[in-house]
């Protein structure tokens, strides 16, 4: 059945007469399962530096996986060679490397599947001239530095890709996306008598060149050289327990380590998950409502299928509290006899894919926020998070400050010096009393998992935690 | 798995599109090679198999003074011919800068180490496949608390890589290596607990299937039952795996690139004693025990030896050529770079000098504190700009002179400036880790852990 055209490229990049060849080679030793993933990457990148525009650097690169699966044992191989011949060999290793079983040879009938992309490039990067590219840098430099004669040093970065890929596998599917980023983002550096501090603003979207049509990145360049400028007067971070009021936007980094990894099926299904077994039981503060949304327009990790061809979904993990569902992809949704959640994800052709998130977020609330911060005597506001790690089996998870200050008497107060904060997952989700009514998404992430990093968006509401322990040096 | 290509035959492609270089123009070619063998064992079964090759090259155009880069992750000779197109064409959008320049030749010896070997390639996949089953079941049968082995791999590479300029560097060299590593869960009193162990080497044969798995056993039943330590300020022990963390940290701030552009805490600081006297810390690539060895930098120079810090006192920071030029000295042959990005300078094999006594001996000293058996969030909760240091961690209560009980879900901090300054002890305990640095014992002096 032909009733949409996937892409114009898909049948430049992988035609589907290709595609089953290559699939029944992979087959043809029997296997349960086989599939290619063929990717075509461009990227442009330029990095001002030092009062100098130090580089503009391109980047291309072409080729494909193809993936085996006899019973639970999968075989993988790769290759730049997307030639007949070149597929044909990569898919002879990965029919040789899933360890010979009982598969049966399959007949394959590809049906083309078009997924409408949640977002739609107004301006394609590659039609921009490079000048244009570049010239913002310079004006980003001059207004960090406007900001403050402190400020010593600017960094910016522009960077845009575009990510074409077919995938076609043994269950019929074959389907296609095209997915173009652009982000940039500032680093300025302070010095004081104290000496040195920085501040560091980024944007990204899944968009083109209008992204800076959207954000005005002098706006950027002042908010980062402001944040430099005050921890220059910044005091170092209380060290122990106490209440943590987490700033709108990039706070829903907190909910991305302390429940999402713990979420993603295949930390379940080995056992190595605080949330095995815990479905439909009250895992976090009935305020908490939890989703990962791959389809939400234009957002940092944002498509219109996942890298094994699922469309992208609107997945509600945490409903008021309770525990609803984890995140799935295709090996893992085939081991319970399930549709997968559309989480199936890999940084690139070279990499076997596994669950990730997308946009993970917690829905609005309903208490003013600045009534948050007047209503918490004592504690820590945390303006801006700069990362996160869990180790999901346990739960214990850190992320750290960027911008954080100390409350005191209902006020924010003093700024703080940076570090890392500790707590435990489910306690954490438990100990969250008040949630805001100005639910924003944060700045685009980078998300690692078994060496692999790929573009995930995070967002909460402001919040409050009554219980968690900061990392600082100070009694 | 795959062979993968001559060293030769890179410097071959390498010589061609250097060849290409107009009048008035510089051109840098770093051309790679891998294979790679990844193996994951799960439930007695392989879950994952994949043998894979990877290629591609990075070229740099200088003209003008002005710097323009480009990559393909192909070897496809119109590709790259295109990619040289693309590289000159992006010169034209840099500023000029008069300190720019490829790396000329130096006369410094290349070392020869010997990386490669070739039972990499010879290994049949069923040893490797063999290989992580083993270390699974090792860890299986480690400990009746033992419940799972979240995952156990066997990895190897064969790396070629090639560096051709106009400058007249022309240096290829080829290394492999391996290794295994497993992650086990522990469970006890609704309790669950993780820990890691691996072993590295060139030749399949060198991996310690036994004493991976006694660490991966070791380090997760060790902290059943962790709880949350009362804040304080104290010793701390941190295992080698913790202090080769550090180290990379440490590293960063004795970049040449983070002083040029003011952003190393320590710039100004030459000769000044900025660790105590126990520290004496060296870069040196051509150990060819370190794990990330080289012959030659990401600009082709030689590697060196480079001591850093000596008896606590700051020697030296590293410098590619552009950062070497910048400040009127040389480079120290650390140019550091993947094939997909141009060269910064940067730490390639950071050791600290190893002292005389074990952990515990250094546990003994220590009376009270607490022993970090890992650390989380280095990149978040770390400015090497500012030197602002916390990260989470868990161990073992020092008490007494001895290990006991575990620790969990608190941070240690502290700023790296006071960090070097008290460390009071550097153990003789010195291995080498699957990253840039190897790991010690260290013992430090008032650090602040945060817990309850």
């Amino acid at each position: 059945m032909l009733e949409v055209a996937t892409t114009d490229f898909s049948h430049t990049l992988l035609s589907e007469t290709a595609a089953e060849e290559v699939l029944q080679v992979a087959l043809s030793r029997g296997a349960d399962f086989a599939e290619i993933f063929a990717e075509d990457r461009r990227s442009c990148a330029a990095g001002f530096d030092d009062q100098k525009i130090e580089e503009l650097a391109s980047g291309r690169s072409r080729g494909a996986g193809i993936r085996v699966l006899v019973g639970d044992s999968t075989g993988f191989a790769h290759t730049a060679d997307l030639s007949p011949q070149g597929l044909k060999e990569a898919a002879e290793v990965a029919s040789a490397a899933a360890r010979d079983g009982q598969g049966q040879v399959k007949q394959i009938a590809l049906t083309q599947a078009f997924h409408p992309n949640p977002s739609d490039p107004e301006i394609l990067p590659e039609t921009v001239p490079k000048a244009h590219k570049v010239e913002m840098l310079a004006r980003v430099d001059q207004i960090a530095r406007s900001a403050g004669s402190e400020i010593s040093q600017v960094s910016c970065r522009y960077g845009d890709s575009r990510r074409q890929f077919v995938v076609a596998n043994s269950d019929g599917v074959y389907s296609g996306d095209d997915q173009v980023k652009s982000s940039f983002s500032v680093s300025c550096v302070a010095v004081g008598d104290g000496g040195m501090q920085t501040g560091r603003e980024s944007i990204g979207h899944t968009v083109g060149f209008e992204l800076f049509e959207r954000y005005d990145v002098e706006d950027l360049a002042e908010k980062a050289a402001t944040r430099a400028l005050t921890k220059l007067k910044a005091q170092p971070a209380p060290s122990g327990t106490m209440p943590v009021v987490i700033g709108q936007g990039g706070g829903g980094v907190l909910f991305h380590e302390a429940c999402g990894h713990g979420l993603e099926a295949d930390h379940i299904a080995k056992n190595a998950s605080v949330f095995v077994d815990r479905i439909g039981e009250q895992v976090a503060s009935p305020l908490v409502t939890l989703i990962d949304d791959g389809t939400m327009t234009d957002e940092w990790g944002c498509y219109a299928i996942d890298d094994e061809g699922r469309p992208a979904q609107h997945t509600v993990l945490i409903k008021d509290g309770i525990l609803v569902d984890y995140m799935w992809d295709l090996i893992r949704a085939r081991q319970k006899s399930r549709p997968s959640s559309g989480n199936g994800r890999r940084q690139s052709y070279q990499h076997l894919p596994m669950v990730r998130m997308t946009n993970t977020y917690i829905s609005n609330g309903s208490t003013d926020p600045e009534k948050i911060i007047a209503d918490t005597p004592e504690g820590v506001y945390v303006a801006q998070l700069g990362g996160g790690q869990v180790n999901p089996a346990t739960g214990d998870f850190v992320f750290g400050m960027t911008e954080a200050y100390l409350i005191r008497n209902g006020e924010i107060a003093e700024p703080l010096r940076e570090g890392n904060l500790i707590g435990n997952g489910p306690e954490v989700l438990q100990n969250i009393d008040l949630l805001g009514s100005d639910f924003a998404m944060g700045s685009p992430g980078a998300c690692g998992k078994d060496g692999q990093g790929v573009p995930v968006g995070d967002g909460t509401p402001t919040l409050r935690v009554t219980a968690l322990t900061v990392g600082g040096t100070a009694a | 798995m795959t062979t993968v290509a001559s060293t030769e035959e890179l410097l071959e492609i390498g010589d061609r599109i250097a060849g290409w270089a107009q009048d008035g123009e510089e051109v840098e070619v770093v051309v790679s090679v891998e294979g790679e063998t990844d193996v994951r064992a799960y439930g007695g079964e392989i879950e994952a198999f994949s043998s894979a090759k990877s290629m591609g090259a990075g070229i740099r155009v200088i003209a003008n003074q002005r710097q323009g880069f480009a990559y393909a992750g192909t070897l496809d000779e119109a590709v790259l011919a295109e990619t040289l197109e693309e590289a000159r064409d992006n010169v034209k959008f840099a500023t000029p800068d008069e300190y720019l320049g490829l790396a000329e030749p130096d006369g410094a010896e290349y070392v020869s180490l010997d990386l490669y070997n070739s039972s990499v390639l010879d290994c049949a996949p069923e040893q490797k496949i063999q290989l992580a089953l083993d270390l699974e079941q090792a860890v299986l049968k480690g400990d009746s608390r033992i419940i799972g082995v979240e995952s156990a791999d066997y990895s190897d590479s064969v790396s070629s890589a090639a560096i051709v300029t106009t400058s007249g560097i022309r240096y290829g060299e080829t290394d492999t290596a391996c290794y295994i590593s497993a992650y086990s869960l522990a469970h006890e009193d609704d309790d669950t607990q993780t820990g890691f162990g691996y072993s590295i080497g060139r030749d399949p044969q060198e991996l310690d299937v036994e004493a991976a798995a006694q660490d991966a056993v070791h380090r997760a039943t060790r902290l059943l039952g962790a709880k949350k330590p009362a804040s304080q300020r104290t010793q701390v022990l941190l295992d080698p795996w913790v202090t080769a963390q550090l180290l990379g940290i440490i590293g960063a701030t004795l970049s040449g690139e983070a002083v040029i552009k003011g952003r190393s805490l320590f710039a100004g600081r030459l000769k000044q004693q900025i660790a105590t006297s126990s520290i004496t810390l060296v870069d040196d690539p051509t150990n060819p025990d370190a794990f990330t060895a080289g012959e030659a930098d990401g600009e082709g120079l030689a590697t060196r030896r480079n001591v850093l810090i000596e008896s606590g006192q700051l020697q030296k920071f590293v410098h590619n050529s552009y950062t070497a030029r910048r400040l009127n000295t040389t480079s120290t042959g650390s140019a550091v770079r993947g094939v997909a990005s141009t060269p910064t300078a940067g730490c390639q094999a950071l050791s600290l000098l190893p002292g005389t006594k074990s952990q515990a001996e250094l546990c003994a000293m220590a009376g009270d504190g607490v022993l970090i058996q890992s650390v989380s969030g280095l990149h978040s909760g770390v400015n090497p700009v500012s030197g602002d240091f916390s990260t989470g961690a868990e161990g073992l209560r020092i008490k007494d002179g001895s290990p006991a009980e575990p620790l969990k879900e608190f941070t240690i901090a502290s700023t790296i400036q006071k960090l070097l300054l008290n460390i009071s002890q550097v153990g003789n305990d010195l291995q080498w880790l699957p990253m840039r640095s190897a790991g010690v014992s260290l013992l430090i002096d008032d650090v602040t852990v945060s817990g309850d």
